[in-house]
């Protein structure tokens, strides 16, 4: 009967939280004991890794950097002009973003037909449930439960979750619902009529708010045109492959009209991505 | 036996860590299907074994950590859990002397229970889908029944270790 009181009172609110947070540090070892193995193999494989092997990626890395770096240059200007005409249509933007890396405990707690996955970083680094995680490639999810040195992420692909998206060469707007399935995400609410291609990249709409705006998604699939009832898309992140993800802090104010707070926004930004 | 109060408590929260460890093996997905619940076959033994140790309330307290383990919402393994054991201590005697495979088939019962009550929970929660292999874990739970009766025997007669 008290499990049932209890069942009914986490419906309704989330009051319990702090509760569950305490029981939590009673099973959260179990968590990071179950990862321990899978742990350890990654890091015997780092260690005995050779060091021909070891320079050459050292090598490719550093191109990349490099090129990288040399795209960067390019976005910051783009960035700042971005502000500039946005100052002139006199519209807000969302700037400042901080990331946290996280690591996936590999542990599967919710049963095979939920898309949800552990990390390793939790409310004592600030972690906070609806916070957009993504990946290297793009979002893999949000946080949906905030434990203290845990958290559950619950991935794009889950059947009970859908993220706004926009059809970055046309700006069309619509939601991708996930399929269940780690490569497929749904995209049910498109009339006949839409500009939808295959191929097409789905960027995050930052609509809702729980996502930031401008994230790639996934690439939609190829479909028979008339069938366009259908339409699924690949999600861009490598979902069922990353140990490292990123949590991210997008900054809900908008920044002011003002083009000279731009700068210190983004040495905030180099900060925490260092 | 001893029959002092408190032994073999040490056993069977060990028991039980390590079937909760089991529960989320990082099994791929072709497998993760099979994977039984392991934590409610454990304490299914120890309440047959010890009915005067593990209890409904051991039940309900060992549920509401699987749930907070398997972020599930409160009280939904700890409902399912506590009443399946109050039905292992009712039956209790009468299951000690049940031949193995009338045993196994009360297990089967047992996780059948538990299965569609964590589904109907669910299923108020949100729409869940009832996919064919949904059943498999309560088959591969009532295979297993015999080994981890066994282990868990094994387990609980075993010398109590001196540094006790």
């Amino acid at each position: 009967m008290a499990s049932i009181a209890l069942l009914t009172t986490e419906h309704i609110n989330f009051r319990l939280a702090p509760v569950r947070a305490a029981l939590s540090l009673a099973v959260d070892p179990i968590k990071y004991l179950v990862d321990l193995p899978t742990e350890t193999m990654s890091r015997i494989n780092y260690s005995i890794r050779s060091y021909s092997s070891l320079r050459e990626e050292n090598k490719k890395l550093s191109e990349k950097q490099s090129l990288n770096q040399i795209r960067l240059l390019k976005y910051e200007a783009l960035e700042k002009e971005n502000i500039r005409l946005r100052a002139l249509l006199e519209n807000s933007f969302d700037l400042g973003e901080q990331v946290l890396v996280a690591e996936l405990l590999a542990v599967n707690i919710a049963s095979p037909y939920e898309n949800i996955v552990v990390v390793n970083k939790g409310t004592r680094f600030g972690v906070h449930p609806q916070q957009a995680v993504v990946d290297a490639n793009g979002i893999v999810g949000q946080i949906f439960r905030a434990l203290p040195y845990s958290s559950e992420v619950m991935l794009i692909t889950d059947p009970n979750h859908a993220i706004p998206v926009q059809v970055n060469r046309n700006g069309l707007l619509t939601i991708a619902v996930g399929s269940g399935e780690l490569n497929r995400l749904n995209l049910p609410f498109l009339p006949d009529n839409a500009d939808i291609r295959p191929g097409d990249l789905l960027i995050s709409s930052g609509l809702g708010g729980t996502f930031p705006q401008g994230y790639p998604v996934a690439v939609v699939d190829t479909f028979a045109p008339p069938a366009n009832k259908r339409i699924t898309a690949t999600p861009k992140a490598l979902l069922d492959r990353n140990r490292e993800l990123m949590i991210v802090w997008s900054d809900k104010k908008p920044v002011s009209l003002a083009p000279s707070q731009s700068p210190k926004q983004n040495e905030a930004e180099d900060h925490a991505n260092e | 036996m001893p029959m002092n109060k408190s032994y073999g408590f040490g056993r069977i929260i060990s028991t039980i860590a390590f079937a909760m460890c089991l529960k989320i093996a990082p099994l791929p997905t072709i497998f993760a299907v099979y994977n039984p619940d392991w934590v409610l076959l454990t304490l299914i033994y120890w309440s047959l074994a010890m009915p005067e140790r593990v209890g409904v309330f051991h039940a309900w307290t060992f549920g509401l950590l699987t749930d907070v383990l398997t972020g599930r919402m409160f009280g939904q393994y700890a409902l399912a859990y506590s009443l399946v054991i109050y039905l292992c201590l009712s039956l209790h005697r009468r299951l000690r002397q049940l031949p193995f495979i009338q045993q196994a088939l009360f297990i089967f019962f047992c996780l059948l229970l538990s299965q569609l009550l964590l589904f109907f929970i669910k299923n108020i929660q949100y729409t869940a889908e009832l996919k064919p292999t949904f059943w498999l874990p309560i088959f591969v739970g009532t295979l297993c029944w015999p080994l981890v009766y066994t282990l868990l025997r094994f387990v609980r007669l075993a010398k109590p270790i001196k540094t006790d």
